[in-house]
């Protein structure tokens, strides 16, 4: 059971050492990486529990067959349609998708429309679209998201025709 | 406020759920648990990380990176330290407009930007369990050279 917890946190405790060195020697560096460290872990754990009892909910009540029949292989633009809102309509960190990424996967959506839902998520997420305007212009925000939108089309076909060869792995 | 209408979405799906079916609902929750726990030892490690990079690449130093007459050198400067770092949009979005009005172009925000959302090299172990390593690299390598195409085609429109 200690060994199992080691095991699987042997990097994060290397971590936690190696930025108590970095204190010991610069202080203000070791203090101000605790600091940011505090504050985001204290954001991330706000908006995840939402995220993962989603997933939780979407794992079991929506089973293969339509997961299949609404993001699958023959869903065509509907499915991508579909994976492209539910990214734009997240919140949280690109990798916090990833875990909801596994579950579409493993239901039977097609690799190139979780690839499309990674990349909403990652680049038009609603809320970050909003302050994004907001901070650099409309100007900035529109022509960059009609980029994107392109951009991710793009990066998910040629990362489906080069994976073709080989499935990917998954896990959850 | 985007937060709120997500746990009020999981707050009504779980209610629901609940209501249709116990044992479902149960069985979501500790999927949730799950899920969550697979990830957790990634995901700590990651907070660190980006803590200590950021302590050390400070706003005030991505601003003499990025900043005046930086150039091709700056989207160089601006595409890598992207990849590399994850700064949550609420203090990378203000960072990019200060960016700006210290004299940093609209090519080295945009590859800036892009790469900060698109490329995460600090994140990969994650993505890595998700889609293996082959799907990851290449992911992550065409977003790369997608943040450079849109910074250059941004540089010249705006």
């Amino acid at each position: 059971m200690m060994k199992d917890f080691l095991k699987r946190y042997k990097v994060f405790l290397l971590l936690i050492i190696i930025n108590a060195a970095i204190g010991f020697v610069m202080p203000e560096v070791g203090l101000k990486s605790v600091n940011i460290t505090k504050q985001n872990l204290i954001e991330m754990i706000s908006i995840i529990p939402p995220i993962f009892i989603l997933l939780g909910l979407l794992d079991v009540w929506v089973d293969r067959a339509t997961m299949m029949k609404y993001t699958g292989k023959g869903s065509g633009f509907k499915g991508v349609l579909i994976a492209f809102v539910l990214g734009s309509a997240a919140a949280g960190p690109l990798y916090a998708a990833f875990p909801v990424a596994g579950v579409m996967l493993k239901k039977g959506s097609s690799l190139f429309n979780v690839l499309i839902f990674i990349g909403a998520w990652s680049t038009t997420k609603i809320p970050m679209l909003t302050f994004e305007a907001a901070n650099l212009g409309i100007a900035f925000t529109l022509t960059r998201l009609a980029l994107s939108i392109i951009g991710i089309i793009i990066i998910a076909g040629i990362t489906e025709k080069l994976l073709k060869t080989r499935t990917p792995k998954r896990v959850i | 406020m985007f937060t709120y209408v997500l746990y009020g979405l999981a707050g009504t799906g779980l209610a629901v759920s609940f209501f249709k079916d116990r044992n479902k609902t149960i069985m979501a929750l500790k999927k949730a648990w799950k899920s969550f726990e697979n990830i957790l030892p990634q995901f700590l490690s990651i907070l660190i990380i980006i803590g200590l990079a950021l302590a050390i690449l400070s706003p005030e130093t991505i601003t003499k990176l990025l900043g005046t007459n930086s150039g091709i050198w700056g989207v160089a400067a601006a595409s890598v330290i992207g990849s590399i770092t994850l700064i949550p949009g609420f203090i990378a979005f203000p960072l990019a407009a200060a960016l700006l009005k210290n004299g940093a172009g609209y090519m080295q925000i945009t590859a800036f930007v892009s790469t900060l959302m698109m490329v995460g090299i600090v994140t990969m172990p994650l993505e890595i369990k998700t889609f293996g390593k082959r799907a990851t690299i290449i992911r992550n390598a065409l977003a790369f050279v997608f943040s450079l195409v849109s910074a250059f085609v941004i540089g010249m429109v705006l």
